[in-house]
């Protein structure tokens, strides 16, 4: 970098001298007196730039030794950062102690997801819906869930209506009821609704299903236009409804006590049983089961124990680990090669099936059924099945069947030291899988 | 041998019916001669098992198929927008598999490739800022353990005893080490003004776009953007590729998916903020901003779903305790519905908002019980009773819900969700 920035000081201080003889040769010739004001303007027109040129020259000059002791400066304390350990690759930080990540937002961004709408009407954009096109919306858009009245259908939330309910023991906590905010509706919406396709109201269309639910919940009159230049006149009649965490207050200034640790209770009795037993089968889920017991007949209890020891009834079994039913469609060949598979891990050890299979300590299976036994092209074969080789035997069904319950009995003489498959199918299963590997 | 393991004074109160009872499923039938599991040579014991290429990603055996995430259908609409429960009666220690760990959605798990994923960063901020999912990563990172509970867990119980089964009543929570960025690193990049009466806006993305306002001192504190649970990437139902924890704070503000960030003078009041996630008193007004999850336990067996099947004798009581204003000192636990308590032993020492385990080692007599468990915190706050609570709050309310749970505990060893005088 320095080696560069004295080159070029040097070609400027050549273009300079250039400049400067050239003026003087020019002002030595005798032409006339016009010709001669002419040269003595021009010769102190050069004079001027020449003087500007090397105060340029002086002022790079400066600057370059300020850079080279600058360059130093950093030398200098990379060294001594060296000198501690300290990483010389790290970023530096940046002022305001940033590391730089991240790109800045477009507006267009920014404008397609900050929608959120505040309390005070902030974020809404302009629009306009009445409650009888409201009504239109909603039914194509939101009764198949809600309702056409906004009542709810199923387990979806009823949106209209619970008036006066909130203090019961099942509050109905509708828009109208319970919420504090029409921001709220309008926000929620037409960010996340209709369930399926959120996103997808036009504001119009948000401000006429707004409108039409505060009509459904006697709100405004059938013909209310809700807009964002009237958002903030909706009264809503829970606004006033909400305090803030006072847990700190009501809570935890009884709660943090030590607490009691013996004679607490003089006696304890059960006073209501599970209203439901849940079943877990094995395919998941739960089933919810009404539970008929009664509290009748179970013990209170004091500091002494149980009142008494209930007549002991049989403890259910723990639930048998049941093989799923096959469904009556499934292909039980199939079933039987998915157990072949299994049970093949016993050989797997020392049989290779499948693409590219290879020799191990037993020769590969491929295309067994029918093979003449001991005429796998590289294995080393025991005696016994030279000798079947040389006879020509092949395997079979039967064969395999009795070589594999019990080899040894079969062939006697075999290297292989396998003991057998003791149980029944688990031949036939084996067999199954091994007749889907065919010759390549 | 400490003194839970002496015979309690009720064993000489129990009939010869519940000595009965107690043997009954009792010791391991090695009386009756040789155990052919021993003497006969095992298939597994001579035979060669599954290669290492078996199963390049493990899955539980399949003996252990049965725990798995429930749900009750019942309960909700439609499982798209739902919520499933941890079968934390079969879990021990703390951590939760992610591959169990119960999932709450408002518009279903949706499907993110880390190359699409975009994180926001706008409103009061001196450099509104977009993050890839790379960028994050290149941000200091943390590990921490942290509880997370559905401000719903044991909602059903307010109006009475409900459903039989702690991963019903007490399943919406699970409990992971995270990997993540704090969320003031995020804050500070972008010159956020982090003015104490600020709030910071958090929204996810998808189809719900879930939105929650954090105070301002909460985003500053020990909010992680998190990428990384248990070690490995977070699982499509948590939020792949990045979600927001919000340690000790109720679930829902834990937002998944996490796309935006906007720091905002007031609470943006969205839909989980007012409508859903208050609380009601009896007189029906209600309760908001009530974030914190305080601190609770239950015993996680013997429960309904974790019978005693070993009749008297030792028996190993078990449960997990915790608390959103820190760590869990104490647990204490009573077998008699309430009227004696006795300190639990904690398997480690607890982390601050994150789950502990308890154990109580005992020697059952074979008399029935009603088990109970008392969390304490380092704030010294003593779990409620469900009375206590109700006398506070009425029974309107459905969530925060953190009420001592009772299981009645037959001479049978059968273990039943009941409620008590």
């Amino acid at each position: 970098m320095s080696n560069s920035l004295n080159v070029s000081i040097l070609s400027l201080f050549g273009g300079v001298t250039a400049i400067l003889t050239l003026a003087l040769v020019v002002a030595n010739r005798d032409y006339g007196q016009n010709r001669i004001e002419t040269l003595e303007a021009r010769v102190a027109e050069v004079q001027d730039q020449a003087t500007a040129s090397s105060d340029k020259a002086r002022a790079e000059a400066d600057r370059a030794a300020a850079l080279e002791a600058q360059i130093a400066e950093v030398q200098a304390a990379a060294q001594a950062r060296a000198a501690q350990g300290l990483n010389l690759t790290a970023p530096a930080p940046t002022p305001e102690g940033t590391l730089g990540l991240g790109r800045p937002a477009h507006e267009e961004e920014i404008a397609a997801w900050d929608v959120d709408v505040l309390p005070d009407g902030r974020g809404l954009p302009e629009g306009r819906g009445d409650v009888f096109w409201g009504e239109e919306v909603f039914a194509e858009k939101c009764a198949a869930c809600h309702g056409d009245f906004a009542e709810g259908v199923d387990n979806w939330p009823v949106l209209a209506g619970g008036f006066d309910t909130l203090g019961d023991k099942d509050p109905v906590k509708t828009v109208g009821s319970y919420w504090p905010h029409l921001s709220t509706a309008w926000d929620y919406i037409n960010r996340s609704m209709p369930f399926g396709e959120a996103g997808t109201l036009s504001a119009d269309e948000t401000y006429a299903i707004v409108a039409y639910i505060l009509y459904s919940n006697d709100m405004v009159d059938d013909d209310f236009e809700l807009s964002h230049e009237n958002f903030g006149e909706v009264e809503m009649h829970n606004a006033q409804g909400f305090v803030i965490d006072d847990r700190p207050e009501l809570e935890y200034s009884q709660w943090r006590t030590e607490p009691c640790m013996a004679n607490c209770k003089d006696e304890v009795t059960v006073t209501m049983r599970s209203v439901f037993l849940l079943e877990t089968p094995p395919e998941g889920g739960s089933v919810s089961v009404m539970n008929l017991a009664s509290v009748e007949g179970l013990p209170s209890f004091s500091a002494d124990g149980p009142s008494f020891i209930p007549e002991p009834q049989a403890m259910p079994e723990p639930e048998p680990a049941v093989e799923p039913e096959p469904a009556e469609d499934v292909d039980e060949a199939q079933l039987l090669i998915d157990k072949g598979e299994k049970v093949f891990k016993k050989c797997a050890a020392c049989h290779a099936v499948g693409d590219s299979a290879k020799n191990k300590s037993g020769p590969q299976l491929n295309a067994l059924m029918g093979r003449t036994m001991g005429s796998v092209e590289g294995f080393a074969y025991s005696q016994t099945f030279k000798a079947a080789l040389a006879e020509g035997r092949a395997w079979d069904d039967a064969a395999l069947t009795a070589f594999l319950a019990d080899p040894k009995g079969f062939m006697k003489g075999t290297k292989m030291a396998f003991a057998g498959l003791k149980k029944e199918g688990d031949q036939a299963a084996i067999i199954a899988y091994l007749s889907t590997f065919r010759d390549e | 041998m400490n003194n839970a393991l002496k015979p309690s004074r009720r064993a000489f109160l129990r009939g010869g019916a519940a000595m009965a009872a107690g043997t009954m499923a009792g010791a391991a039938s090695a009386a009756d001669g040789p155990d052919p599991l021993i003497t006969d040579l095992q298939d597994w014991a001579s035979y060669t098992g599954a290669g290492v290429d078996e199963t390049p990603y493990g899955m539980p055996i399949e003996h252990e198929a049965h725990v798995v995430r429930r749900n009750v259908e019942w309960l909700t609409a439609s499982p798209i927008s739902s919520i499933n429960f941890t079968p934390i009666h079969a879990l021990d220690g703390t951590i939760t598999p992610q591959g169990c760990a119960f999932e709450r959605h408002h518009s279903g798990a949706i499907d993110m490739r880390k190359e699409d994923y975009r994180l926001m960063i706008n409103g009061l901020v001196e450099r509104p800022l977009v993050f890839t999912y790379e960028d994050i990563e290149r941000f200091p990172r943390e590990n921490h353990v942290y509880f997370c509970e559905c401000a719903a867990n044991t909602g059903m119980e307010w109006a009475g005893a409900q459903l039989n089964g702690v991963q019903f009543t007490h399943g919406m929570i699970h409990n992971m080490e995270y990997t993540g960025v704090p969320l003031r690193s995020l804050l500070q990049e972008a010159g956020a003004d982090t003015s104490p009466d600020k709030w910071v806006y958090v929204e996810g993305a998808d189809a719900s776009s879930n939105g929650r306002s954090i105070p301002m001192e909460k985003a500053l504190d020990d909010v992680l953007v998190a990428f990384k649970a248990n070690g490995e990437a977070l699982r499509m139902e948590h939020g792949y590729p990045v979600r927001l924890v919000v340690p000790g704070w109720e679930g829902n503000m834990w937002v998944k998916w996490l796309r935006r960030i906007e720091v905002v003078d007031r609470a943006v009041e969205s839909r989980e903020e007012t409508s859903k996630y208050t609380d009601v008193y009896a007189d029906g007004t209600a309760r908001k901003w009530t974030w914190v999850m305080d601190a609770k336990s239950v015993i996680t067996a013997p429960s309904p779903q974790m019978p005693i099947r070993h009749g008297a004798g030792p028996l190993v009581i078990s449960g997990l305790a915790w608390s959103g204003h820190g760590q869990i000192t104490r647990v204490d636990v009573s077998k008699d519905g309430g009227i004696t308590w006795e300190t639990a032993r904690l398997g480690k020492q607890g982390d601050a908002k994150a789950l502990t385990r308890f154990y109580l080692d005992m020697v059952w007599d074979g008399a029935p019980m009603l088990l109970q468990a008392r969390a304490m915190d380092e704030t010294g706050y003593v779990q409620p009773t469900k009375a206590q609570l109700r006398a506070q709050r009425g029974e309107n309310s459905v969530y925060h819900n953190n009420c001592i749970q009772t299981w009645y505990v037959s001479a049978e060893g059968i273990a039943e969700n009941v409620e008590l005088s």
